[in-house]
């Protein structure tokens, strides 16, 4: 059972999070954890390594998405059925794992994706955050009818048949995020929300933040579903 | 036609063609990219030579002055070469990502062994 799953966190600079982030996962979790570090300056991948988890370096940052893939391409070469991807920041707490797990294991889905507006979960999102989380829960259900609260969550349990269509370049490695829900339901696969406890994060930066980062992140995000949309699926 | 218009049209025309030549014979430049600026420089010639080549084209796309349709068919190629860049660009960039993907996938072996 333990070489079926594993757990990948795509990481950058996370040199203080990433040992405690590891041995929480370790407390729900005796497969293996692959730590992807996207091409870190700091000792990101020496700590991850001490602290049992197996790393792939990145020769230079390429970005979240482009680590994402990398772990979805060895997941695939190493013949894992199920994945679970969750941050290296500290964000994401450890224990619903096994849920996720669970819930892709029991044929209940074939991607969980942990919501973070289900639980009471301590998290709060800048203003901008929250708009932007509105919309694009507005829009992919236009779209895809599925009600989804959290497109924006990194928390994601997936099977090979989902990773294995990720390694694919139609993948959007600059920002996965709705894009990617809808990507999904187009190419048929069953998606579900579990309701999971994230804390913002600690060190308090985001990959979202500024008026111009998340202005672009919007007009990136509308281009990425409008192109999702005009290929074909 | 003013003769220093023709004059100076030739003169770089031909230093373009000189260069664009000169690029490919030292391997600087390859041959894919360079038919589309050796062109560029014999239709250039072609319309300094052949006047009436450029008033029929002005009249056809309804531009008052010659010279409008030399700066408008200038723009339109290099929007082209831009394009075409672009599209290079976003392929190399794919296959940069696959790379250092496969890379980091070979190497992460002997890596993680260091440690041991």
């Amino acid at each position: 059972m333990g070489k079926d799953r594993c757990i990948i966190i795509p990481s950058y600079n996370e040199e203080k999070n990433i040992v405690s982030v590891i041995c929480d996962i370790r407390k729900y979790h005796d497969g293996d954890i692959v730590v992807i570090d996207d091409g870190s300056q700091d000792i990101t991948s020496s700590a991850a390594i001490e602290a049992g988890a197996f790393v792939i370096r990145h020769p230079f940052n390429m970005g979240y998405g482009v680590a994402l893939q990398t772990g979805y391409k060895y997941a695939v070469e190493k013949n894992y059925n199920i994945l679970l991807q969750i941050d290296g920041d500290g964000q994401h707490s450890a224990k619903f794992i096994p849920e996720l797990f669970n819930q892709v294991e029991s044929f209940n889905c074939d991607v969980a994706i942990g919501s973070r507006f289900h639980a009471e979960s301590q998290y709060r999102a800048g203003f901008l955050k929250s708009i932007g989380i509105q919309l694009f829960r507005k829009i992919i259900w236009m779209i895809t009818g599925e009600k989804i609260t959290d497109p924006t969550s990194g928390y994601q349990c997936l099977n090979r048949k989902a990773f294995e269509f990720f390694t694919n370049d139609i993948f959007p490695c600059d920002y996965p995020d709705a894009n990617v829900i809808i990507m999904l339901h187009r190419a048929g696969f069953k998606i579900r929300e579990i309701p999971v406890e994230m804390t913002s994060n600690p060190d308090g930066r985001s990959m979202h933040r500024g008026f111009f980062t998340i202005s672009y992140y919007l007009f990136k995000m509308f281009l990425s579903i409008f192109v999702t949309l005009i290929r074909k699926p | 036609m003013p003769i220093q218009q023709k004059v100076f049209a030739i003169f770089a025309s031909i230093i373009i063609f000189i260069v664009i030549i000169n690029l490919v014979k030292n391997k600087k430049l390859k041959e894919e990219y360079s038919w589309l600026w050796l062109l560029t420089g014999f239709v250039m010639i072609i319309l300094v030579l052949w006047y009436d080549l450029l008033l029929m084209l002005t009249h056809l796309i309804g531009a008052v002055q010659p010279t409008t349709t030399v700066f408008i068919f200038a723009i339109l190629f290099l929007i082209c070469i831009a394009l075409h860049f672009a599209i290079k660009i976003s392929i190399l960039t794919d296959q940069v990502k696959n790379l250092s993907q496969k890379i980091s996938l070979l190497d992460a072996e002997r890596y993680n062994n260091l440690f041991l």
